[in-house]
Parts: C-alpha cells; structure tokens; sequence
C-alpha cells in the first residue's frame, strides 16, 4: 500500500520490461518452492498416519494384535530395505558434497548409487507386496497398510525420476562447485522420503 | 527458526535425529506402549522447543547501492507508534534542512502473532496507514516532501522490502525507550545495521513522559 508512487530516477532510461520480482524472502525462491511442496507432503503423510491410527487405535473393533493374525509383515525384509534407504541418503549426501569441491566422478558414482539403491528399495517393495499373503481387501488393516507403504513407494518412484534427471544431467557435464542447485533440492526431497520411511517402518512394522 | 529442510546438508542431519528418535521410540514401545507413547511426546516437546529456540543464520550483508537521484540524498524512516513521535519529526525535519532530502516512511503493520497466524491483519494495517497518513500529513504541513507505506509486520522484512525498491542512502529508525521496546529486545536496530552497509539513525522515543524528553542519539555510521 504505497500512499504516493515514486518512480526510480536513473533507471527509467535504460530499463525495459517488467521490474525486477521484489523478493521478500531471504530463502531461495527454488528451495522455498520445494519446502512448501515438503509442508504439502507432510499433510498428505498426515492425512494417511491419521486413517492408521484410527484403524489400529481408535476404532473400538481394532484388532488386540497387530497384524491381526494369521497375518504377518515381513519385518525382516523391511528392515534391510530400511537399511537400503538410509545408506541411499549417505551416498546422495556424498555425491552432493563431491560436487561441491569439484569432485565429479564422485559425484557421479554417488548419484548412480542412490539411484540403484532408491529402485532395490522399490523393487523389494514390489515383491513383498506379492508375498506377503493379504490383499487390501483383507481388512481396514490391509488397506491402510498397502495405503502407507504404496504413498511412499509412489514418492520413492518421483525420487528416483529426479534423481535420474540429475544423473542424466550430470553425465552431460552439468553441475559445478558454484552451480549444483539440481542436485540439492533433489538431495532435500530424497532425505525427506527417507525420514518419512522411518516414520512408516517404525509405527506399522515395528511397534 | 530455521526449517529442517532449508537445505540438503540440514535435511540430511534432520534424517539422522530421525532415525535415533524413531530407535528410541521403538525401544520404549517394546518395553511398554505407555513409555513408547510418552517417549514420543516428550520428543517431540524437545523438537519443538529447540526448533522455536534455533535462531537462523547470521543474514548476508547486503550492499546497497543508492541510486542517482535528481539532487538529494534518500533516506528510509522505518517507525511503529513511535512515528507521530516530536523526536523523529525533529530528526526528520533536520535532515531535510541540512540537504535536499526525498523521505519514504514506512510504518510496519504490527500486529499480535495470534493474528498473524490467523492472516487477521486488516486492523494493523488500518491502524499503520492511519498513523502513516497521520505522520506524512504532519510532514507536508511543515514543507517536507515525503512518501510512505505499510510495511510487513516484520520490522526487518519491511525495511527489506523498501530497501529493494527504495535504494537509500541511509535509514532512520524509531523504537520505544530500551526497557519498553519490543523491536530493541529482538535486536530490530542491531540486524538492520549488520545487514545493510549504509549509516542507520536509532532514535529513541518516549512517548510516556512526553516528547520533549525524547532522546536522540546522533546518527551513526555503525553499519
């Protein structure tokens, strides 16, 4: 609300053109994007964790055991999927930190190993899915369990789509010391898939 | 405060706390689903805590290049209750005497943090614009010639916005006596200074014991 417009002497001359975006923020407006994107996936996280808990908790028929039985989770297998994952944000952490000092083989090699990791972790999701003896029909559990684990199996498939998209730009000679924003906020996202994971394996898999 | 995922490095550590709280929690359950539970608030109460706590980091020092002007330097005068103030009007009216002066005043639209979590800002900002006008009025009577506007109600975003499209060469602000100014306890004058290399003016308004016992403290090229 500008009680009086002042124009700007010295720039009317030369400039031309929409002004320049005046940026309130002090947060990149890339990295700012992508944390709103995190805040939205964070209620979408939410909205799921809620439906679980309802089921397992609240719900006076909630069953006494979880899984009800003769149901099992293939805690086993999840644990070193779990495993897969977490070491997949070390090695996109060390290819972001290679970039940064200029170290593009180690780069590269730790952008191509969080990449095979992130789809052993999807492709072992696959197969549990077809071994593990229920269906989402089999009860409220069912669905809330292939609900949580199929919304983070979906936001692993968007990780490794960006993260094929940096190693594919990165084999072309993308990316520098001063330039590796493609390979942060990707980085950023991954990470949050990975944290989200913890949440997911710990309450539906493990408590 | 500072988000978790402001950047890849900070994601990457927030994924490691994740992981020993979530270890924690676990543990607790297995012993028992009450401690798992109260594990879990009680974390969670310590995140929250130490997130609120977390201050940001130290902002770049911005260079701010003042633009050529028809004659006249430019001078940014940021003020909240304390711009009707005799004190700030003086200073005001000095500057303007001693060279050709042009004046943005911009009033930030305080307002409660209730509200401005609720988006409920159409009073604070009825309320700076009123003041605004009030001031510029006051202003113009007098012979000076200056222009204003409602700013953020951060005090540091708002001299951030008009620092952007105003290009100053030096900034007045006003506060209340240290003891009843919020903007001193959080330190608004001090980060202005730091993260603007051009002189910043505190001058000091007490509207309690009445303008003429308003200090001054003469302008400084701290920055």
């Amino acid at each position: 609300m500008t009680a009086h417009a002042e124009p700007l002497h010295g720039q009317h001359d030369e400039h031309h053109g929409p002004p320049p975006a005046n940026q309130s923020s002090r947060v990149d407006p890339r990295t700012l994007g992508m944390l709103l994107f995190i805040g939205s996936e964070i209620m979408l996280f939410g909205s799921f964790f809620a439906a679980y808990f309802f089921v397992r908790v609240v719900n006076p028929s909630a069953p006494d055991e979880w899984p009800p039985a003769p149901y099992e989770f293939p805690v086993f297998v999840a644990g070193v999927n779990t495993c897969i994952l977490v070491t997949s944000s070390f090695t996109m952490h060390w290819a972001l930190q290679s970039i940064k000092r200029g170290e593009r083989k180690a780069f590269l090699a730790g952008m191509v190993l969080t990449f095979l990791m992130g789809l052993a972790f999807l492709c072992t999701q696959v197969i549990e899915y077809l071994n593990v003896g229920f269906n989402t029909g089999d009860g409220a559990f069912a669905s809330v369990f292939f609900g949580l684990t199929g919304l983070h199996g979906a936001h692993v498939a968007v990780g490794l789509s960006l993260l094929l998209m940096v190693i594919i730009r990165g084999f072309r000679g993308h990316y520098s010391p001063e330039h590796h924003h493609g390979v942060e906020l990707p980085g950023i996202y991954w990470h949050f898939v990975d944290v989200m994971w913890i949440v997911v394996y710990s309450t539906v898999y493990l408590i | 405060m500072e988000s978790p995922f402001r950047s890849e490095e900070a994601a990457f550590r927030f994924l490691l706390i994740t992981i020993g709280a979530f270890a924690l929690i676990v543990l607790a359950s297995w012993i028992s689903t009450a401690l798992g539970f109260l594990t879990f608030l009680g974390l969670s109460a310590a995140a929250v805590a130490v997130y609120l706590r977390q201050r940001g980091p130290a902002p770049e020092r911005t260079h701010v290049a003042p633009l050529e002007t028809e004659g006249g330097r430019r001078v940014l005068v940021v003020a909240n209750e304390t711009v009707a103030g005799e004190e700030l009007l003086s200073t005001i009216s000095t500057l303007a005497l001693s060279q050709q002066t042009h004046f943005r005043v911009v009033c930030p639209a305080l307002n409660s943090r209730l509200r401005t979590f609720t988006s409920d800002e159409d009073p604070a900002r009825e309320a700076a614009q009123q003041r605004l006008d009030d001031t510029l009025a006051r202003l113009a009577s007098v012979g000076i010639d200056a222009h204003g506007e409602v700013g953020d109600g951060d005090p540091l975003v708002a001299v951030d916005d008009a620092v952007r499209t105003f290009d100053p060469n030096e900034i007045v602000i006003s506060t209340h006596p240290l003891g009843k100014s919020n903007w001193l306890e959080r330190g608004v004058v001090e980060s202005i200074r730091a993260r603007y290399d051009v002189p910043v003016t505190h001058v000091v308004v007490d509207l309690g014991r009445g303008d003429s016992a308003a200090s001054y403290l003469p302008a400084t090229d701290e920055t």
